[in-house]
C-alpha cells in the first residue's frame, strides 16, 4: 500500500467517524486529502470505490444512507457504536490464555486472524506478553488442501460436493454435503455436516478428501440445527469402546519390553528350550492388539484367550506364506 | 506482519494503543506490533499527517517523541481499536476453547473467563463453523508424569526418566535437560535434551514409566534447537533405509498413521507406499502385526526376514498349541 493511499485511507476513517451526517462522495472528494488529486469524475469514483471496498474487508460498518428527503445521492458515515470495540479488561491470567491461543494456529487461514485479533486487543489496552514461556505448546495445522474451501462454504452456507475415499469397504465416491463446521479432532481434520444421498448427519475425514471440494447451489442455503455439538459428534463417532480382556502370554527371556511394561509376571516357563516368563496382560482393546503382539514373532506366544491365540497365529501365518 | 495489506489495520490499531501506553519505548511497541522499530517510526510519521478535516495543527493527530518513547497527545477521535471480524473472534475464540479440555496447558477457569469477557467485547454470538479438540487422552500416571516434568521445567531442574523407545522395544535410563512440553496429535510429548544421545529428543509422556527431579540444574547446550514439529514428527534421515509396501484397504491407516511417500491408488482401494524406516526390527514388528494386509515388494532382505520370523512364530506356536 502506497504511503499517499494508506494516509487517505486513514484520513477517511477519521472523516467519517467524526461526521453524524452522511457524507456524499463529492462532499467527501472536497473534504479529505488525497482525492482531489484525482484527475477525471471516473478516476476519482474508481479509488472511492476501491476504498469503500478495502474498508469493508477490514470490518469497518460502513453506512449508506441519506439526511434529508432532498438529498439526491447517498452519503457515508461510520457509526462510532459499531466501529469500536468493547470496552475490554483481562487478568493477567486470563492474557496469558490468550497468548497461547493465538500460539495454537499453524494456518493460513486462522494464524493470520488470531494475531489481527491479537492486535486489537493490545490497542485496547490489554498487555499479552507472547514472549512468556508456556509449560506446554500445541498446534493445530490446516494443511489439507480441502481445509480452506470447506470453511469457507461453512462460513457462506453453501453446500459442498467431493470425492471420497472410504477405506473400508473400499469405494471411492462423490458426496454431497450442507457443511456446518469442521472439526479438528487429536490432529485430525473432519467435516460435519448433512449428507444429502443419505439425509443424515456425516462427519468425513479431510485427508480422505480426492480432487477439489466444489460448491454446490446458492451460498446461505444451509442451516445448522440449533442443538448440534459438533466437537461431540466427531469424537463420537471416533470413539472405540474398550473392551477390556486379561491375556496370558509367554515372553521370551529379556524379550518384549513394550508388552512387559504393561503386565504383571505371574510364573516362568521353558518353551522350545527358551527360557521365558508367563505375564498377565490386561488388554482394553483385543483388536488391536493382536497386531501389537504378532509384532513380537517367536519372542511372545499367546496362551490366553484362545481367539486372540488364534488372531495373532492367522496374521503370522499370512506373513509366512507370504501373503497374497 | 509485515505486507502491506497488513499496514491499515497497524495504522488504525497504533493510536489507541498508544493511548493506552503513554511514554511506551519504540522498540516495545514495534515488538507488539510485530514490526521494526524503523517501520514503526514510518507509521507514527504517516499517522502524524492524518487527521480531522480542516486539517489544521489542532486537527491532526499529535504524537511527541521522547529519546526512544512516544506518546499521543492527540488522537483526532480514534480512542478505541476496531472491533474484531468475524474470523479474528472465531479463531481467538476456537483456540481458547479447545486449550480448555487439554489437561496441565493452562488454568482452565481463566480460559473461561478470557473467553466470556472477549464475547462480550466482541459482541458477536453466531456460531464459529469450527471447533477443535485436541483431545489428549491422559491416564492417571501420564498426568503424575506430566505434572512432575511440569514442575521440573518451571524450576529449571535436570530429569531422570526411564523410558520405554518403541523403535527398539527397549527400556533405558537417561538424563535430560527438559526444554519444553508439547501436545502433537491428541499426545502429550517432554522434548529435552538428552544426555545420552547427546541431541534433542522428544519423549512420549505416556512411554516415560518413571521419573525423578534431579538436585541439578536443566542445562540444554545453547545449539539445543526446539524440534520442528510442523511437518509431522517423522524426520527423513539420510541413514534411513526405504521400503515399498502394498496396503490392503484394511491397513489404509498405515498411510495415515506413519508418514509415507509416493502413494499409488491400486485396484480394490489397496494402497502403494514407500516408506522409510531407520530401525528394522522396528518395521519387522510394526509388518508381522499387520499379518496379510500387506505386502512387500522391496527390499528382499526385508521380505525374506518376514518371512523366517513368521514361520519360526508359527512353528513355535505349534509347539504350545499341541
Amino acid at each position: 500500500m502506497s504511503v499517499a493511499r494508506a494516509e487517505r485511507l486513514v484520513n477517511l476513517v477519521l472523516c467519517l467517524l467524526s461526521t453524524r451526517q452522511y457524507l456524499s462522495a463529492d462532499r467527501i472528494r472536497g473534504i479529505v486529502p488525497g482525492y482531489g488529486d484525482a484527475p477525471t469524475d471516473d478516476a476519482f469514483f474508481r479509488t472511492f470505490e476501491r476504498d469503500k471496498t478495502e474498508l469493508r474487508e477490514l470490518g469497518i460498518p460502513l453506512e449508506v444512507g441519506r439526511n434529508s428527503m432532498f438529498d439526491t445521492v447517498d452519503g457515508y458515515r461510520i457509526a462510532r457504536r459499531d466501529y469500536e470495540l468493547g470496552a475490554i479488561d483481562l487478568e493477567p491470567d486470563e492474557a496469558a490464555a490468550v497468548a497461547l491461543a493465538v500460539r495454537l494456529w499453524d494456518s493460513p487461514e486462522l494464524t493470520g486472524a488470531a494475531h489481527g485479533a491479537l492486535l486489537k486487543l493490545r490497542a485496547a489496552g490489554v498487555d499479552v506478553d507472547q514472549a512468556a514461556p508456556t509449560v506446554v505448546e500445541s498446534k493445530v495445522r490446516t494443511s489439507e488442501p480441502a481445509f480452506g474451501p470447506l470453511l469457507a462454504a461453512v462460513q457462506a452456507g453453501q453446500a459442498v460436493s467431493f470425492g471420497y475415499r472410504r477405506p473400508s469397504p473400499a469405494e471411492l465416491r462423490e458426496r454431497v454435503l450442507e457443511p456446518w463446521g469442521v472439526v479438528s479432532w487429536r490432529g485430525r481434520w473432519y467435516v460435519v455436516g448433512h449428507d444429502r444421498d443419505r439425509d443424515a448427519p456425516r462427519c468425513f475425514r479431510l485427508s480422505r478428501i480426492v480432487g477439489e471440494v466444489r460448491k454446490v447451489g446458492k451460498p446461505g442455503v444451509v442451516r445448522r440445527p440449533e442443538n448440534v455439538d459438533l466437537m461431540r459428534f466427531v469424537a463420537s463417532t471416533d470413539r472405540e469402546q474398550p473392551r477390556s480382556a486379561t491375556a496370558t502370554l509367554w515372553v521370551a527371556a529379556g524379550r518384549g519390553a513394550g508388552l512387559r511394561r504393561r503386565a504383571k509376571v505371574v510364573g516362568e516357563r521353558v518353551v522350545d528350550g527358551v527360557p521365558g516368563d508367563l505375564l498377565e496382560l490386561e488388554l482394553n482393546y483385543p483388536d488391536t492388539a493382536a497386531g501389537w503382539i504378532a509384532g513380537y514373532g517367536a519372542d511372545v506366544l499367546v496362551l490366553e484367550p484362545d481367539v486372540l491365540a488364534k488372531s495373532v497365529r492367522e496374521r503370522l501365518v499370512a506373513v509366512a506364506e507370504g501373503a497374497s | 506482519m509485515t505486507g502491506s495489506q497488513e499496514r491499515l489495520p497497524r495504522l488504525l490499531a497504533l493510536v489507541p494503543y498508544l493511548i493506552a501506553r503513554p511514554g511506551i519505548p519504540i522498540d516495545e511497541a514495534a515488538a507488539d506490533f510485530g514490526v521494526t522499530p524503523k517501520q514503526l517510526r514510518k507509521d507514527l510519521e504517516l499517522l502524524w499527517m492524518c487527521g480531522l478535516p480542516g486539517y489544521g495543527p489542532g486537527d491532526l493527530i499529535d504524537i511527541s517523541f521522547e529519546e526512544d518513547t512516544v506518546t499521543v497527545t492527540f488522537d483526532a477521535g480514534m480512542r478505541r481499536p476496531l472491533r474484531l471480524t468475524g474470523a479474528e473472534a472465531t479463531a481467538l475464540l476456537v483456540a481458547l476453547r479447545a486449550l480448555v479440555d487439554t489437561p496441565g496447558v493452562a488454568d482452565a477457569d481463566a480460559i473461561r473467563r478470557a473467553v466470556a469477557k472477549i464475547e462480550a467485547a466482541a459482541g458477536q454470538a453466531q456460531p464459529a463453523g469450527v471447533a477443535v479438540g485436541l483431545g489428549v487422552r491422559e491416564a492417571a500416571e501420564t498426568a503424575r508424569v506430566r505434572e512432575v516434568v511440569q514442575s521440573a521445567l518451571r524450576a529449571g531442574r535436570a530429569l531422570r526418566i526411564t523410558y520405554y523407545t518403541a523403535s527398539k522395544d527397549e527400556i533405558t535410563e537417561r538424563t535430560v535437560d527438559p526444554m519444553r512440553v508439547l501436545i502433537v496429535e491428541g499426545r502429550g510429548y517432554l522434548e529435552a535434551w538428552c544426555r545420552r544421545a547427546e541431541a534433542v529428543r522428544l519423549f512420549r509422556l505416556d512411554r516415560i514409566d518413571d521419573v525423578d527431579v534431579l538436585d541439578e540444574a536443566a542445562a540444554p547446550p545453547p545449539y539445543a534447537e526446539p524440534t520442528d514439529t510442523s511437518t509431522g514428527l517423522f524426520r527423513a534421515a539420510p541413514d534411513q533405509r526405504v521400503a515399498r509396501l502394498v496396503l490392503e484397504p484394511d491397513a489404509r491407516w498405515v498411510s495415515e498413521y506413519y508418514p509415507v511417500e509416493d502413494v499409488e491408488e491400486l485396484d480394490g482401494g489397496r494402497l502403494r507406499v514407500v516408506m522409510r524406516y531407520a530401525d528394522t526390527s522396528w518395521i519387522v514388528r510394526l509388518l508381522l502385526g499387520l499379518g496379510g494386509e500387506v505386502r512387500v515388494e522391496e527390499p528382499a532382505d526385508l521380505v525374506m526376514l518376514l518371512r523366517e520370523r513368521a514361520a519360526a512364530a508359527v512353528r513355535r506356536i505349534a509347539l504350545v498349541s499341541g
